[in-house]
C-alpha cells in the first residue's frame, strides 16, 4: 500500500466513524422524539383533521365551516378580546418594570442579594397558596381598598367589577417580574464594559448610554422576556380560575375558560378549530416579536 | 494661593457629588424596599395567618368568605381587619391538618405522586435528547429543534386539545398517567439543556473521543459533570411549574379525588378557612425549602436562557 492510498483510507475511516457517531447522536434524541411525535405531533394533526371535518362519526370534509362558526361564537369573541386585552397590557409592564428592577439592581444599594432573593420569591409560590390572601386584599372592605380610600376613592368589590382585570396583571406582575429581572440582570452584566468606557469618554449622558449601547445588547433579551412573559400570561388562567372559580366576572372570563366549557361539552370540532387559531396567532405573534428584534438589533451581531 | 483656591473648590465639588450620589442611592433603596414589601407581603402575610385559631380567622375575615359561597347569603357589613400578626399564636389548625382530616394529605400527597416521577423522567429523557442535539448539527436536526422551540412556547390552550384527544385513544384518561407522559415528555427542559450543553467547547467532547471513548462515556463521564448545575436549575424551574399545576387536571382527571392539593385548595376556602391558610402553609413548604437551597442554580439557570437563539 502506498503512502498516499494509506492516507485516503485513514481518510474514509475517519469519515465513516464520524458518521457512525453522527447516528449515536440520533439514538440519545429517541426517547424524547417518541414522546414527542406521540403525545404532541401526531395528535395536533389529528386535530387539524378534526377542525377541517363536521364530526368524528361522519367525518365529512367541511373545509373552513369549523373556523368560521367558532370565529362568529360570541363566547369566543369575548374570551378571545379579554385574553388579547390582558396580554397586550400585562406584557410591556412585565418588560418595562423588570428592566426597572434589574436596573435597581445595577445601582449601590445594600443587601443587594436579600433584594434579588425577595424579588424572585413570588416564582416558587404556588398560585394556590397565596390565593386567600389576594381575596382578603381584594375584597370590598379588603387592604387595598383601604388604601385607596386614604386618597378619597370609593370602596369596590375588585374582583366583581370592571376593574378585576386590574387585579389580574397586578398579580401577573407579583409573580413573573423577578425571573424576568434575573435575564436582564444577565444581560446588563455581559454587556462589554470598553463599551461603556468608550460612551464615557465620548461624553455620552445616560439617557443616550442607555438607548444607544445598552438597549442594543438587551434587545434579544428584550425579545425574549416579551415572549416569555406572552407565554406566562396565557398561564394566568390559574389565578383567575382560583380566586373566581368556573364562572368569573365577564370580564375574567379567558380562552382557558372558553376551552373548559368546550371540553365539558365534547365538541371536538370546536375545540380543536380554536386550538388552531390559537396556535396561528401565537406563531404569528412570536414570529412578528423575532422580525422586530432582527432589524433593531442586527448591527450588534456577528 | 490661586492653587489653594482651585483644590479647594474642587474639594467642595467633590463633596456636593459625593452628597448627591448618597441620596440618589437612599432614594433607590426607598424604591427597592418599597417593591420588596410588596413582593413579600402576600407569602408572609399567609405564614402568620396560618398561626390564627379558627375563631380568629372567622373574627377578621368571616365576612369575606361567607360572600364567595355560590349562592351564599351576602354579608359584609363587618369591616375586614387584616391582622399581620396573631393574638394567639396557635398550632391546633396544623393539628386538624397533619393528624385528623386525611383528605388534605392525600391531596398533597397526589401532587408528589404526579411531580416528582415528572421532574425525574423529564429531566432524564432531556439530558439524552440535549445531547443528541447539541454534539453534532445537521439541517434536520436544526429543523426538530426549531419544532420543539414552537411546542415549548404553545400555551396550555393549545397542547391540552392534542393531550387530550392522545389520552382519550391510549385509554390513560382519568388516570395518573395522562398527567405523568405528557409531562415527562415536555420539550421545555430539552430546550434549555440544550442551550447549556452546547456552550461547552467541542474540544472537550473530542478530546475525549480521539483518546477512544465511546459516545455513552463522553455522554455520561465528560457532559453531565459539566452539566450538574444546569440540571439542577432546570429540574428546580421544572418543579415549581408542575407544583403549580391547575390546567391538566382540571381537564384530563375528572375525578376530582385524583386532583393534587393546587387545584383542591381553592375548595376549601369557604368552609374551614383557617384550615385552608395552614394547608397553603404546608403546600408551600417543598419550594420554599428547594427555593432556599437553590437559588443560586435557579439564578444561573434563568441567566443561562438568555436569547431565544442559542
Amino acid at each position: 500500500m502506498s503512502k498516499k492510498e494509506k492516507l485516503n483510507n485513514e481518510k474514509t475511516k475517519h469519515a465513516s466513524s464520524l458518521k457512525r457517531k453522527k447516528l449515536i447522536s440520533w439514538l440519545f434524541l429517541l426517547p424524547s422524539l417518541f414522546g414527542v411525535i406521540l403525545f404532541f405531533v401526531a395528535p395536533f394533526m389529528v386535530v387539524i383533521y378534526y377542525s377541517l371535518i363536521n364530526n368524528p362519526v361522519q367525518k365529512e370534509f367541511v373545509g373552513f365551516d369549523n373556523y368560521i362558526n367558532v370565529w362568529n361564537n360570541a363566547a369566543f369573541k369575548q374570551a378571545a378580546s379579554n385574553s388579547l386585552v390582558f396580554s397586550l397590557i400585562s406584557v410591556p409592564m412585565a418588560v418595562f418594570l423588570s428592566l426597572f428592577l434589574a436596573a435597581i439592581m445595577e445601582t449601590r444599594i445594600p443587601f443587594k442579594s436579600y433584594f434579588r432573593s425577595f424579588f424572585l420569591s413570588p416564582l416558587m409560590v404556588p398560585t394556590a397558596s397565596v390565593v386567600l390572601i389576594w381575596q382578603v386584599m381584594f375584597h370590598q372592605n379588603g387592604l387595598v381598598n383601604n388604601v385607596t380610600a386614604l386618597f378619597g376613592a370609593n370602596k369596590i368589590d375588585w374582583l366583581k367589577s370592571d376593574k378585576a382585570c386590574i387585579v389580574i396583571v397586578a398579580l401577573f406582575l407579583w409573580k413573573n417580574l423577578g425571573y424576568n429581572m434575573i435575564l436582564f440582570m444577565a444581560a446588563l452584566a455581559s454587556i462589554p464594559k470598553d463599551l461603556l468606557e468608550v460612551a464615557a469618554l465620548e461624553n455620552a449622558n445616560k439617557w443616550q448610554v442607555f438607548w444607544l449601547v445598552k438597549a442594543r445588547y438587551l434587545s434579544s433579551t428584550i425579545m425574549f422576556v416579551a415572549i416569555m412573559s406572552l407565554i406566562s400570561s396565557f398561564k394566568v388562567f390559574r389565578e383567575v380560575y382560583l380566586m373566581t372559580g368556573d364562572y368569573p366576572y365577564q370580564t375574567l372570563y379567558i380562552l382557558q375558560h372558553f376551552m373548559n366549557n368546550t371540553y365539558a361539552s365534547l365538541d371536538y370540532q370546536k375545540l380543536s378549530t380554536a386550538a388552531i387559531i390559537m396556535f396561528i396567532v401565537v406563531t404569528a405573534l412570536v414570529y412578528a416579536m423575532y422580525a422586530i428584534e432582527n432589524i433593531y438589533g442586527k448591527d450588534i451581531e456577528g | 494661593m490661586r492653587v489653594k483656591m482651585q483644590t479647594r473648590v474642587r474639594q467642595r465639588i467633590k463633596r456636593r457629588k459625593m452628597r448627591i450620589d448618597t441620596l440618589k442611592t437612599v432614594i433607590v433603596t426607598v424604591i427597592a424596599v418599597i417593591f420588596a414589601v410588596i413582593f413579600l407581603l402576600p407569602t408572609f402575610l399567609t405564614i402568620t395567618n396560618s398561626f390564627m385559631s379558627s375563631s380568629e380567622i372567622s373574627a377578621n375575615y368571616g365576612s369575606i368568605f361567607a360572600t364567595t359561597e355560590k349562592g351564599g347569603k351576602v354579608f359584609i357589613s363587618k369591616t375586614v381587619n387584616l391582622k399581620f400578626i396573631p393574638d394567639i399564636v396557635s398550632f391546633t389548625q396544623y393539628f386538624t391538618v397533619l393528624f385528623k382530616s386525611p383528605e388534605y394529605l392525600i391531596k398533597f400527597w397526589n401532587s408528589m405522586i404526579y411531580v416528582v416521577p415528572i421532574v425525574v423522567v423529564q429531566l432524564m429523557i432531556a439530558t439524552l435528547a440535549s445531547y443528541g442535539f447539541a454534539r453534532y448539527t445537521g439541517k434536520l436536526k436544526n429543523a426538530i429543534f426549531f419544532a420543539y422551540i414552537i411546542m415549548m412556547l404553545m400555551p396550555y390552550q393549545v397542547t391540552l386539545v392534542p393531550n387530550f384527544l392522545v389520552s382519550k385513544a391510549l385509554g390513560i384518561y382519568g388516570t395518573r398517567w395522562s398527567i405523568w407522559l405528557p409531562g415527562m415528555f415536555s420539550p421545555f427542559a430539552v430546550y434549555l439543556l440544550t442551550k447549556f450543553m452546547r456552550r461547552i467547547p467541542t474540544e472537550v467532547m473530542e478530546a475525549a473521543s480521539i483518546d477512544g471513548a465511546n459516545e455513552w462515556y463522553i455522554f455520561s463521564r465528560v457532559c453531565l459533570p459539566l452539566c450538574k448545575g444546569g440540571i439542577a436549575s432546570i429540574a428546580i424551574l421544572v418543579f415549581f411549574d408542575y407544583w403549580n399545576m391547575v390546567e391538566q387536571p382540571l381537564i384530563l382527571l375528572p375525578d376530582s379525588e385524583m386532583h393534587p392539593l393546587s387545584v383542591f385548595l381553592s375548595k376549601i376556602n369557604s368552609g374551614e378557612i383557617s384550615l385552608a391558610f395552614a394547608v397553603a402553609v404546608i403546600y408551600l413548604v417543598p419550594p420554599l425549602l428547594i427555593f432556599l437551597y437553590g437559588e443560586e442554580y435557579l439564578v444561573e439557570g434563568i441567566s443561562y436562557q438568555g436569547g431565544i437563539k442559542g
